[in-house]
């Protein structure tokens, strides 16, 4: 089976600004990923470069062995660091809404996942607060049975406790066969539900390690070790 | 119990000792079913992989087993509990003892200091 997500090279230039240089990574199938790096590493560019909102300046990036586009973003579910639906828009027309784009998109889930945070699929987008849109995007995303989860920023605007739902959501929703790809700078919030980090900088990987062999080894959290490796 | 794990060290190792924690002192009773890795890893908010991981590593010490089909159980062994029970005990003494000698007690000292607290702390 192809690697559910493959860079070779991966470069990508902004005019002269280099944000991905020379990246190579190879991402399995049933792991969940933190993509983590002080502001402007690289982080969100690789995610659009993996989703085909951007195409690479040099290099290749592969999901499940072929260039993004339309057969990858049917198995590719992301969640941008911005809101994009319709703020006219109830809830329910949302569902709905994924339901004619997805294929693979569950509704009954969504369902679930609201009730349980008490959101009412009749309420307007534009009634939510910022934090329970968030809520209800992350849902929307995770209600897809896709084979890769790019989550780019996904509890930032929200509260603790809310956080710790939206990560129990990601633990209990992904499957086996798919890949979670968290970008984040909150890593003390998320490091105990990743199985490997990767550590962007400047547009290139500083680390690559599962999360456990690095406390192992450094006898230290991945929050500890960020602050130190970026250390202002 | 919650569940809390300590930066320095790596979760799975956190968590067989938590899981330890909870088989001796019953709360996971002996022969009793656990819940599944996907409900435990929600529970602890960690990742399934490393549930599945410290489990695998109790199953391998004996404390739990699996039937092929029907899940993960908690051993009816009551014996080996009770070992389990007693290296803990004792490393935690350790522990204290060490700490005590930090401050400067020596082994007696520290003894009649135990028996004081505990006449204090269960009145007769």
């Amino acid at each position: 089976m192809n690697p559910i997500l493959e860079c070779r090279a991966l470069t990508k230039k902004y005019g002269n600004t280099q944000a991905l240089s020379d990246v190579n990574l190879t991402i399995e199938r049933g792991r969940i990923i933190g993509l983590l790096g002080p502001n402007g590493s690289g982080k969100t560019t690789l995610i659009k470069l993996a989703n085909g909102l951007l195409t690479p300046t040099g290099g290749e990036i592969l999901i499940d062995g072929k260039h993004p586009g339309i057969e990858t973003k049917k198995i590719v579910s992301y969640l941008p660091e911005r809101t994009y639906l319709n703020n006219w828009m109830c809830v329910r027309e949302v569902i709905d809404f994924f339901k004619d784009f997805y294929s693979n998109f569950n509704p009954e889930k969504t369902y679930e996942m609201l009730k349980r945070l008490a959101i009412n699929p009749d309420d307007k987008l534009k009634t939510l607060s910022k934090g329970t849109k968030e809520k209800v995007q992350l849902i929307l995303v995770m209600s897809r049975e896709a084979d890769i989860y790019l989550l780019d920023e996904p509890i930032g605007g929200v509260d603790p406790a809310a956080r710790d739902y939206i990560l129990n959501t990601i633990i209990s929703n992904y499957n086996e066969n798919a890949a979670v790809i968290i970008s984040t700078h909150l890593i003390a919030d998320i490091e105990a539900v990743l199985d490997d980090v990767v550590f962007l900088a400047n547009g290139t990987i500083a680390l690559a390690e599962p999360v456990d062999k690095i406390r192992e080894e450094q006898g230290k959290s991945i929050d500890g070790l960020f602050r130190e490796v970026f250390k202002c | 119990m919650v569940w809390q794990f300590k930066a320095d060290r790596p979760i799975y190792t956190q968590l067989v000792e938590q899981i330890e924690l909870r088989i001796v002192s019953g709360e996971y009773s002996p022969g009793s079913k656990l819940p599944s890795v996907r409900d435990l890893a929600a529970e602890a908010s960690v990742n399934p992989n490393t549930m599945q991981k410290a489990l695998a590593e109790l199953e391998q010490n004996g404390l739990l087993y699996s039937q092929r089909t029907s899940g993960r159980y908690v051993t009816e062994d009551e014996n080996m509990i009770r070992k389990v029970k007693d290296t803990i005990a004792l490393e935690e003494i350790k522990d204290f003892l060490q700490k005590m000698s930090k401050l400067g007690f020596n082994s007696q000292e520290t003894i009649s200091l135990v028996e004081r607290i505990i006449k204090e702390m269960i009145p007769q």
